[in-house]
């Protein structure tokens, strides 16, 4: 394509846009309503599946080992767990240790526990990490065979609940997204359509004089873009001011282990791309409707 | 040039336009089509310039067989034909200069080319002083010589005419039937359909007379031959 030619149907696309100004206003009204709820949904899922992917390179196993078993014992089963093909790492945690990790974790309470210092009830631990966070129950499973094993314990509820949310919220945002993307894109395949309906004469004659088909329908592409690009504007803007205000105020009051926020950056970039992008997408698609339909070219 | 063999043409609501036509038209000639209403004028003239295509039959305009051109090469052989309407077919938004341009910027014409191209056109039908004029500042009769620029302004080897002093008075008829024999003089074809019997019997050329889709007279110097 010519750069005169291009240079027209950008001016066209432009013109429309404005000759048009309540339908564009409606169009891009729908598309920014539409991706601000798109643009929330993408924080809320990102951000669980950061604190999901937090608790899963946290978890571990915890193995804890027979009182009756000799250093020489705990030894050689410690080789044998190193042995399974899907453990990552194993790191030994003696009662005593055990003991301080949890007078400090319980803060004042822990004073209470103290008295446990003389005798020790705990058992020393084995804490085991396997190469994928899933490989944790079929790893445990196989070390609870071990001899000289007492208990083995993962958190196996609180793992999968969380899990199972983080699922069903991906599932139901996913769904919500299509749903909110297909209106934005047919409000913008209706004001294509009555471009196109003001525009017959004018493209009538374009195929009268031998425009070709893509001439035709280029300045068309160009004013779906732009709605798109348009609409994605202010869910930007507005997403922005209120994560990097979450980010900055909110955030650091919020004290739940793995709760933990994705940082500014990147992520607001990736998330003003992401908008961008799907503006633009629903924008063609939507002209692409129209143009296909009613031009028949 | 214009060549149709055994055409026919039946829409799809079952009227049958055109009834098995043969015909030749050279290049270089001026042809009116002149019949009743509801003859099939209009489909014969459609579809020289492939608006509607046969049902049955073979046409040839320029070289091109058109019941077997590709839609995508439909534009590239249209850039060869200018057509002229009954209702001048204008842009109102565009002045008199850019509804002409138009026609080159869309087989995308250097910026100029267009210019030189378009000014010599205007001038050719008197309208140069009034190329910053819209459409509706001008009267019929100049419509329409815009629009005759505008179906001329990539030099086409035939321009098809439907009824082009239809919506016009009989003293702005003669101006623009002055226009089109000048056309035809530099040598281009020109296929006019027409119900004008003073233009037909008094600026003589060829008369193809079509009546219920066939051809009832071709005469090289005829007349209208119907009553007003």
């Amino acid at each position: 394509m010519k750069l005169n030619t291009l240079k027209r149907h950008f001016r066209e696309s432009g013109k429309s846009l404005v000759r048009n100004g309540w339908m564009t206003f409606a169009s891009v009204s729908a598309v920014t309503v539409t991706l601000l709820l798109v643009g929330v949904f993408f924080v809320i899922m990102m951000n669980l599946n950061h604190i999901a992917s937090n608790v899963e390179n946290d978890v571990e196993i915890r193995v804890h080992i027979d009182p009756a078993a000799t250093e020489e014992i705990q030894k050689t089963l410690g080789a044998k767990i190193k042995k399974i093909a899907k453990v990552d790492s194993i790191v030994y945690s003696p009662k005593e240790k055990e003991l301080t990790n949890m007078i400090e974790g319980m803060g004042e309470n822990g004073e209470a526990f103290k008295l446990f210092e003389q005798d020790n009830p705990l058992r020393d631990v084995l804490v085991v990490k396997t190469k994928t966070p899933q490989d944790v129950g079929q790893v445990s499973k196989k070390i609870e065979t071990f001899e000289y094993v007492q208990s083995v314990k993962y958190g196996k509820e609180y793992v999968d609940n969380l899990f199972n949310v983080v699922n069903i919220a991906r599932n139901i945002g996913v769904v919500l997204i299509i749903g909110l993307l297909f209106t934005a894109m047919f409000l913008i395949s209706n004001t294509i359509k009555i471009t196109i309906i003001a525009r017959r004469k004018e493209i009538e004659i374009m195929r009268l004089v031998g425009a070709t088909n893509n001439f035709i329908r280029w300045p068309f592409f160009l004013e779906g873009l732009w709605l798109g690009v348009l609409g994605s504007i202010i869910p930007i803007g507005l997403i922005g001011v209120f994560y990097s205000n979450l980010f900055k105020y909110v955030s650091p009051k919020i004290n739940i282990p793995f709760f933990e926020l994705l940082p500014l950056s990147p992520f607001i970039y990736q998330i003003s791309a992401i908008l961008i992008l799907l503006g633009g997408l629903i924008g063609i698609w939507g002209s692409l409707m129209s143009v296909r339909k009613f031009l028949k070219v | 040039m214009i060549e149709m063999t055994d055409v026919y043409k039946t829409y799809s609501n079952g009227v049958v336009a055109i009834n098995g036509i043969n015909v030749k038209i050279k290049a270089g000639e001026f042809v009116y089509v002149v019949g009743p209403s509801g003859a099939g004028k209009s489909t014969f003239i459609k579809m020289m310039y492939r608006e509607e295509s046969p049902t049955t039959g073979n046409i040839v305009v320029n070289g091109v067989s058109l019941p077997k051109i590709r839609n995508t090469k439909v534009p590239l052989f249209r850039r060869n034909i200018g057509v002229v309407f009954q209702d001048f077919k204008l842009l109102p938004t565009l002045t008199v200069y850019e509804n002409v341009a138009f026609a080159m910027e869309v087989i995308e014409k250097t910026p100029d080319e267009i210019k030189k191209r378009v000014m010599e056109v205007l001038n050719l039908v008197g309208l140069k002083h009034k190329v910053r004029m819209l459409p509706t500042e001008l009267s019929g009769g100049e419509q329409q010589r815009v629009s005759i620029a505008r179906s001329i302004v990539n030099s086409p080897m035939v321009v098809i005419a439907d009824e082009p002093t239809g919506n016009l008075d009989p003293e702005t008829s003669w101006e623009i039937m002055n226009i089109f024999d000048e056309i035809n003089k530099s040598g281009t074809t020109i296929v006019m359909a027409t119900h004008n019997k003073d233009i037909v019997n008094n600026l003589k050329h060829r008369v193809i007379a079509i009546e219920n889709g066939k051809i009832a007279r071709d005469d090289l110097r005829g007349e209208y031959g119907y009553e007003a």
